[in-house]
């Protein structure tokens, strides 16, 4: 990426994308999507508050057996809609359709996604869906829990007619988000930007666009099914009807394991991005990293009846989910060790977005290796619908998804706002989330394999000791959470102005645009003439440039040109 | 933790159980020394290798083929033998053997039924006798749900379509706990019971007992215990889920709809045969309809335990 | 395709934008490139959503067949054959009505669009007449299912049999669903006839037209297989 056009996005420009309208109506009816992903992400980041608040409070009555601060109705509840909202409301479209939107276009180049109305329509119907789904409670009882197992769910009260039909709107947005991010890097690419020259997390949103398009209209079907059930009782999962509750668990794990790649493959983006412009250094592997993204979105498609171990499907079935579940183990891995080794003889610089991907490492490998053990049939058997499973997908979740997500947004915080965040602050927050997540949730491994159940509102004594552990874990979390928001909220009011390249990346994003970037992205189409992090191609860049500690005290870009 | 204070694993109780618990630490240990290779070398190299010169700007490696080929052939080779070791496992897991004891097993909203080839049926405490493989043939009632007994490290769903089974073979006599594991409602977390291992003469013994009589009210207490009643109905007065027992039997009864009664007989069999009929004021109709296989004995045995109850 | 915006790039500054390209595509080529690309997913998607109830259909056909074997006799040949009839004379006038805006002839593109519309019209008016003569004699998806008397020659109290209530409950949704799909096909064709009227396109500029044409085909490709799974076997 030729460095000709710099000084294009010399000084912060007096109009950017921001402020060159600023009625409600410009950004209620914008087709930029730039404005689009930062809806998005007051969007999602309300949802990940509500079901943040519902899992303190489901961790707060675990403090002791029987009753704390609520009845086992309530509880049930607190969890079944703090799983819905975590999963459909904000973990689903928090990275794709947050950064996906503002980063994906800009970094191939182009002027927007190749369908602005279409991706401000899948807003909207991503809102409508939410509304759909949180209008279930005053209906009735939202319960069942996220994964909706026929018959139970059907027969809780008609408030389930809302959460299916609200799960299969949210569905139609996923997959138009998804389909005009595949169509925007098939056509949209700059001239010289290459699929090789690609940044991985182009590739990654790439992957994860595949999967939604491929994975969402059977969870849509699926739900359908269950709406008409409930509505008609049309017979085809409640056995009381007639129907089959195993059938019921295929079509929504066709849907639900893909969606966990929907889930941790934007992670898998934002950490190459991250270990490679913190590191300065080429990923290594870059090939591999980004093709076995496009395999395991794939793979991902033939696993998903390891969900179902001990459900009644057929031992036969069994086996052979369990054997292609190790397929996905091994890409996976090897991802892990490019990113160890992009680490080596790097110009590591340890700024906040860099911990993230640090922390990344630490908790997503847990997740994996634990995954491994899950998928081991005979273990899977006594771990299954344990503590253990629960730890092990947060492990993934929130180990994997939300950390990398939150080092995406302390990446791109200043290309989004033109502002810098407090580094130290940011830096204890990142301690905070990382000790406190993993005090809230390793308990739950050990909790687990002793046989504590899932989903249970009351436990035995015995297990006292952990729960409480993981409730003061999830304080702690809670605390570099809301530090985080606190601290953001802040540097939009008085935080210093951030140079177009205040990490020294080289993708487009950074090279090409101010920060933050002008309504149309570039004043000039850029043109690609190298990898995205070939840093060694352009040394000029760094001369007097981002270095040491501090983020904010960095030299503007232009000056390596003068 | 276990009695034997074991951190992962509760105490290996039946005979498959220490198979999968080989299996469990060898992933395990495995798993771990892989992980702090990963995490140490990820350390090293931030500290190593941090950023000292703003400007500088380290060179390309060249990838190391054999390292690649390296992580890739070696997890492969672990994950097929894990894979091959849960395999055999699983299929053990999943193969009673042809003499194995049969107990039938029923699953209701919120307590499991046992009953013996004799007829005896008892409530969410499976006697069963010592070093005899011992079969479960399982259904539901009503919604799905699951099996579980960690000791033995045995697990299944129990559908309401079909039948499943698991078996194991007790290792020492003692009171395990057994956990329903799948979702199913108000009170999933009091889908507890309890497998009582014994020798094969107490085990004998007390089938014998069952078929004994008690007094009404004593049976009636046996009856309130093992069929949960308590996970929503106390009977010190606290309220729980539904109404306490304490004080109930003669009192008057305020409904939803305005209607009242007295708590006699007929009305203690109506709300336990058809609890959504009335509503006491105040309460959440949350009792399911699933005591309907209750005898006419042990129904008379629950209004004298009630009664009881002052 | 990077040539192509390369090529493209380099024409930008040295015409005016045509009325119908939008400010972030440098050249139409792109922009009918993407629409028809996104089309194309999206009917990827659809195929997903009816292939979610093809299994059901399966799963259940193998677990009952001697069941669906007799319930399909309940289901008139000649009517679906019919629909199959209408449904492929409109694939070939959508087809057609493209050959001929290519050909910049306005007329002949409205003409073909009135035929298609009267073709998927007919389709939903056969359909409802299906539907309410099955509702006449109790033949309702799901917890309403209750043959009585005699409906084409069957005496319906044999059709009182377990998962009969399945088969009609799949035939339903399906066919439900599908018509749903006729019904916005209409509102689309509704939409290109108004814009076709008003002269919107040309030789030049009809993606629109072939996109709609493209989802067309594939709601009569789903009804090609629903007709003999439903009706024939």
């Amino acid at each position: 990426m030729s460095g000709t056009t710099l000084a294009h996005s010399a000084h912060q420009p007096e109009v950017n994308y921001l402020n060159h309208t600023k009625t409600l109506k410009s950004w209620l009816f914008t087709l930029d999507h730039k404005r689009i992903g930062l809806m998005y992400l007051g969007a999602v980041a309300l949802a990940f508050l509500a079901g943040g608040i519902l899992a303190l409070l489901v961790r707060i009555e675990l403090l002791a057996p029987g009753q704390t601060i609520m009845g086992p109705d309530a509880y049930n509840q607190s969890f079944t809609l703090h799983a819905v909202l975590m999963i459909f409301a904000f973990i689903i479209p928090a990275v794709p359709a947050v950064m996906g939107n503002f980063v994906l276009p800009i970094q191939l180049g182009a002027k927007d996604v190749a369908f602005p109305r279409l991706n401000l329509a899948s807003f909207y119907i991503y809102l409508l869906g939410g509304v759909i789904v949180l209008s279930a409670l005053f209906v009735g009882r939202i319960d069942g829990g996220w994964t909706f197992y026929a018959p139970y769910s059907e027969r809780v009260g008609d408030s389930i007619l809302f959460v299916t039909l609200g799960v299969f709107v949210m569905g139609f947005s996923s997959i138009l988000t998804g389909l005009n991010f595949i169509v925007t890097v098939h056509k949209m690419r700059a001239p010289g930007l290459t699929w090789t020259r690609l940044p991985l997390f182009v590739w990654s949103i790439y992957s994860t666009s595949i999967v939604q398009v491929l994975a969402t209209p059977v969870i849509g079907i699926t739900m359908v099914l269950l709406f008409l059930e409930r509505a008609l009782k049309i017979g085809i999962f409640d056995p009381a009807l007639g129907g089959d509750p195993v059938l019921f668990q295929h079509f929504f794990w066709f849907y639900s394991h893909p969606a966990v790649y929907i889930m941790i493959l934007p992670a898998f983006g934002i950490v190459s991005d991250l270990m490679g412009t913190f590191s300065r250094h080429q990923v290594s592997g870059y090939k591999f990293v980004a093709l076995s993204s496009v395999a395991i979105a794939f793979l991902g498609f033939m696993v998903w009846g390891h969900h179902m171990f001990v459900s009644g499907q057929s031992a036969t079935s069994s086996i052979v989910f369990s054997l292609i579940t190790y397929l996905i183990g091994i890409p996976t891995g090897v991802k892990v060790l490019n990113w160890v080794t992009t680490m080596y003889r790097g110009s590591i610089w340890l700024q906040t977005p860099m911990l993230y991907a640090l922390a990344f490492l630490f908790t997503f490998s847990i997740g994996g290796f634990t995954g491994i053990m899950l998928g081991v049939l005979a273990i899977d058997v006594h771990l299954h619908d344990t503590y253990f499973v629960v730890a092990h997908f947060h492990y993934v979740m929130m180990g994997g998804n939300v950390i990398a997500a939150l080092g995406g947004l302390h990446y791109w915080w200043p290309k989004m706002t033109g502002r810098m965040f407090n580094e130290t602050a940011g830096r204890v927050a990142a301690a905070l989330v990382f000790i406190g997540f993993n005090l809230t949730f390793f308990p739950q491994f050990i909790m687990g394999s002793q046989g504590m159940p899932r989903r249970y509102y009351d436990y035995l004594p015995e297990f006292q000791g952990m729960h409480q552990l993981s409730t003061y874990g999830s304080w702690v979390l809670a605390a570099g959470l809301f530090l985080i928001l606190g601290y953001l909220l802040w540097s939009l009011v008085k935080g210093e102005r951030a140079t177009a390249n205040p990490w020294g990346a080289l993708t487009l994003e950074w090279t090409h645009a101010s920060s933050p970037p002008d309504m149309h992205n570039f004043h000039d189409t850029p043109v690609v003439t190298r990898g995205p992090y070939d840093y060694h191609l352009a040394p000029e860049l760094f001369v007097t440039s981002p270095g040491g500690d501090g983020a904010a005290e960095q030299v503007h870009p232009t000056e390596t040109k003068a | 933790m276990g009695e034997n204070g074991n951190v992962w694993m509760p105490d290996a109780m039946s005979t498959v159980a220490s198979e999968v618990d080989s299996l469990f630490y060898f992933v395990l240990w495995t798993s771990t020394i892989i992980f702090a290779l990963v995490i140490l070398a990820k350390v090293y190299f931030a500290v190593r290798f941090r950023r000292r010169d703003p400007a500088e700007v380290p060179q390309p490696i060249h990838e190391s083929k054999l390292l690649e080929t390296a992580w890739i052939v070696i997890p492969t080779i672990l994950v097929l033998i894990v894979f091959t070791w849960g395999f055999k496992v699983f299929v053990k897991l999943n193969s009673p053997p042809p003499d194995a004891y049969q107990i039938t097993v029923r699953g209701k909203q919120w307590f499991w039924e046992f009953q013996y080839p004799n007829g005896t049926v008892v409530a969410n405490e499976m006697h069963v006798p010592i070093g005899q493989p011992v079969k479960l043939l399982m259904s539901s009632e009503d919604v799905l749900h699951s099996f579980f007994i960690p000791d033995f490290r045995v697990k299944h769903d129990v559908l309401p379509n079909r039948y499943t089974s698991l078996w194991f073979e007790a290792t020492a006599p003692g009171e395990y706990q057994i956990y329903c594991t799948e979702y199913c409602g108000t009170s999933h977390s009091g889908m507890l019971g309890k497998v009582i291992v014994q020798t094969e003469e107490e085990f004998a013994a007390w089938l014998n007992e069952q078929s004994q009589d008690l007094p009404p009210a004593e049976l009636g207490a046996n009856v309130f215990r093992q069929y949960n009643c308590g996970v929503c109905h106390s009977v010190d007065g606290t309220r729980i889920v539904g109404p306490t027992m304490k004080g109930l039997w003669g009192a008057e009864r305020q409904f939803e709809d305005g209607g009242t009664a007295v708590a006699d007989e007929n009305y203690i069999r109506e709300s336990v045969l058809n609890p959504g009929a009335h509503i006491v004021a105040t309460y959440p109709n949350a009792m399911p309809a699933t005591f309907g296989s209750l005898s006419a004995k042990q129904l008379d045995g629950l209004i004298a335990f009630i009664q009881t109850l002052e | 395709m990077a040539q192509t915006t390369v090529a493209a790039l380099e024409s930008q500054d040295h015409h005016a934008h045509p009325a119908h390209l939008q400010h972030h595509f440098v050249s139409s080529e792109q922009q009918f490139d993407a629409a028809k690309m996104g089309m194309w997913l999206f009917l990827i998607t659809e195929i997903l959503l009816f292939s979610g109830m093809f299994v059901a259909y399966t799963v259940y056909r193998v677990w009952h067949p001697e069941v669906f074997e007799l319930s399909a006799e309940l289901l008139d040949w000649k009517l679906g054959g019919l629909n199959t009839l209408v449904l492929l004379l409109s694939s070939f006038t959508v087809a057609y009505g493209i050959n001929r805006i290519q050909h910049n002839d306005r007329k002949g593109l409205i003409i073909n669009l009135v035929i298609t519309l009267l073709c998927a019209a007919t389709f939903m008016v056969v359909k409802y007449f299906e539907y309410t003569g099955k509702f006449a004699v109790g033949i309702f998806p799901g917890g309403g299912f209750a043959p009585t008397g005699v409906y084409h020659g069957h005496e319906l109290s044999h059709f009182d049999v377990p998962y009969a209530s399945q088969f009609f409950s799949i035939y339903y949704v399906m066919t439900g669903i599908h018509g749903v799909h006729v019904l916005v096909g209409m509102g689309i064709f509704v939409w290109l006839l108004v814009k076709a009227i008003r002269g919107r396109f040309s030789s030049e500029y009809y993606t629109p037209v072939e996109l709609s044409g493209l989802y067309w085909h594939l709601v009569d490709i789903i009804w090609i297989f629903l007709f003999p799974l439903l009706y024939l076997i």
